[in-house]
C-alpha cells in the first residue's frame, strides 16, 4: 500500500512536472521528448489505477506513433522557434490568470462532489474485481467486441479516414519526373519502333529517327 | 494517506489546466498547441479511467480507448495540415493563418 502510493506520488509529480516542461521549453523537440515522458507516467498511473490495457495501448498508441509523428514533423519543418517565442512573455500573464481561474474551478468541483447514493447498482459493465478470473484485457476485449463493436467499426473508419486524409494532403505530384511506364512499353509494337531504311551506299547514313526517346528506352 | 479518487482527478485537472495554459503561452507555435490538446486529451483519458475503476464500470475504459483512437487521427490529421501549410507559406505562424478569410 505504501508502495503504491510512492508510485502515484512520483507518477503523479514527473507528469505534471513533464507537462509544464511541453509547454514552457524553448526547443519544441525537448517539448515532444518531454510529451512522451508525460505519456509514459500517465500510463504508470493507468497501471496503479488497474488498467493494465489501456497502459499500454497508451505507451504503443501515443508514444510509438503520435509523439514519433510530432517529433518528425518538429524535425522535417526547417522553423526559425526562436521568432515563434517572440510574443511568450505578452500571453504570459493572460494565461497564467486563465490557467489559474480553471485550475481553482476544477478545485471546487473535485472537492464539493459527491456519488449519487444509488448509483452503485447501475454499472453498465461491471469491472473484472467481481470476477477475479477475469483480466482487465480480457473484461475489456468481450465489452468491446459485443456491446461496442458498432462503436469500434466506426472508430476502424476513423482511422482509415485519417490515413487516407494524411496521405491525400501531404502528397505530391512532382513534374519532370521520368517514371518507367509498363503500359507504354508493353503497347510498343515493331512497326512503330523498327523501320527499314534504304541507305544508298557511299553517301553515309542519315537515318531519320524513329520513334521517341522514351520508347528507346524500353529495348528489343 | 491512501490514494483515492480525488488524487487522480487531481493529477487529470493539473494536466488539463496545463494544456489550457500551453495554448495561450505559445500562441504562435502550431506545434505545441498540438501538443497542449494532447495534454489535455490525456488528461481526460486519466478522468475516465479514474471514473471507471471507482464506480467499477468497465465503460468508462472503453471510452478512453476510443478518445485515444480519435486523438490519433487528430494529431495525423492536424499534422498533415501543417506540413501542407509550411510547403505553401514557409512558416506556421498562427496568426498568420488567414488564407480562408472571405
Amino acid at each position: 500500500m505504501i508502495l503504491q502510493t510512492i508510485m502515484f506520488y512520483l507518477f503523479a509529480v514527473v507528469a505534471v512536472a513533464s507537462g509544464v516542461m511541453v509547454v514552457s521549453a524553448k526547443n519544441p523537440v525537448h517539448s515532444v521528448l518531454f510529451l512522451i515522458l508525460a505519456f509514459f507516467n500517465s500510463a504508470g498511473l493507468f497501471v496503479l489505477l488497474g488498467a493494465e490495457f489501456l497502459a499500454m495501448i497508451l505507451v504503443i498508441v501515443y508514444v510509438g506513433a503520435v509523439a514519433v509523428l510530432f517529433l518528425f514533423v518538429v524535425m522535417m519543418l526547417d522553423i526559425d522557434f526562436a521568432e515563434l517565442r517572440s510574443g511568450f512573455m505578452r500571453y504570459l500573464p493572460i494565461g497564467a490568470l486563465i490557467g489559474f481561474i480553471l485550475l481553482a474551478e476544477l478545485m471546487l468541483v473535485f472537492g464539493s462532489w459527491a456519488i449519487a447514493p444509488g448509483v452503485a447498482g447501475l454499472e453498465a459493465a461491471p469491472l473484472p474485481a467481481n470476477a477475479p478470473a477475469l483480466t482487465n484485457t480480457r473484461a475489456l476485449g468481450d465489452l468491446l467486441y459485443t456491446r461496442y463493436i458498432f462503436a469500434f467499426q466506426a472508430a476502424g473508419l476513423i482511422l482509415l479516414v485519417a490515413m487516407i486524409g494524411a496521405i491525400v494532403l501531404t502528397l505530391r505530384q512532382r513534374v519532370g519526373v521520368r517514371r518507367q511506364s509498363i503500359s507504354q512499353q508493353l503497347a510498343r509494337t515493331r512497326a512503330e519502333t523498327i523501320a527499314v531504311v534504304n541507305v544508298p551506299l557511299g553517301s553515309g547514313a542519315a537515318m531519320e529517327q524513329v520513334g521517341g526517346p522514351q520508347a528507346r528506352g524500353a529495348g528489343e | 494517506m491512501a490514494v483515492g479518487l480525488a488524487h487522480y482527478l487531481t493529477v487529470a485537472g493539473i494536466l488539463f489546466t496545463l494544456g489550457v495554459f500551453g495554448i495561450f503561452l505559445n500562441r504562435k507555435n502550431v506545434i505545441i498547441i498540438m501538443m497542449s490538446i494532447e495534454l489535455m486529451l490525456l488528461a481526460v483519458n486519466i478522468n475516465f479511467v479514474a471514473f471507471s475503476v471507482v464506480l467499477g464500470d468497465l465503460v468508462g475504459q472503453v471510452f478512453a480507448m476510443f478518445v485515444l483512437t480519435v486523438a490519433a487521427a487528430e494529431a495525423a490529421i492536424g499534422l498533415a495540415i501543417l506540413v501542407v501549410y509550411f510547403r505553401n507559406r514557409g512558416t506556421i505562424e498562427v496568426e498568420d493563418i488567414h488564407m480562408m478569410r472571405g
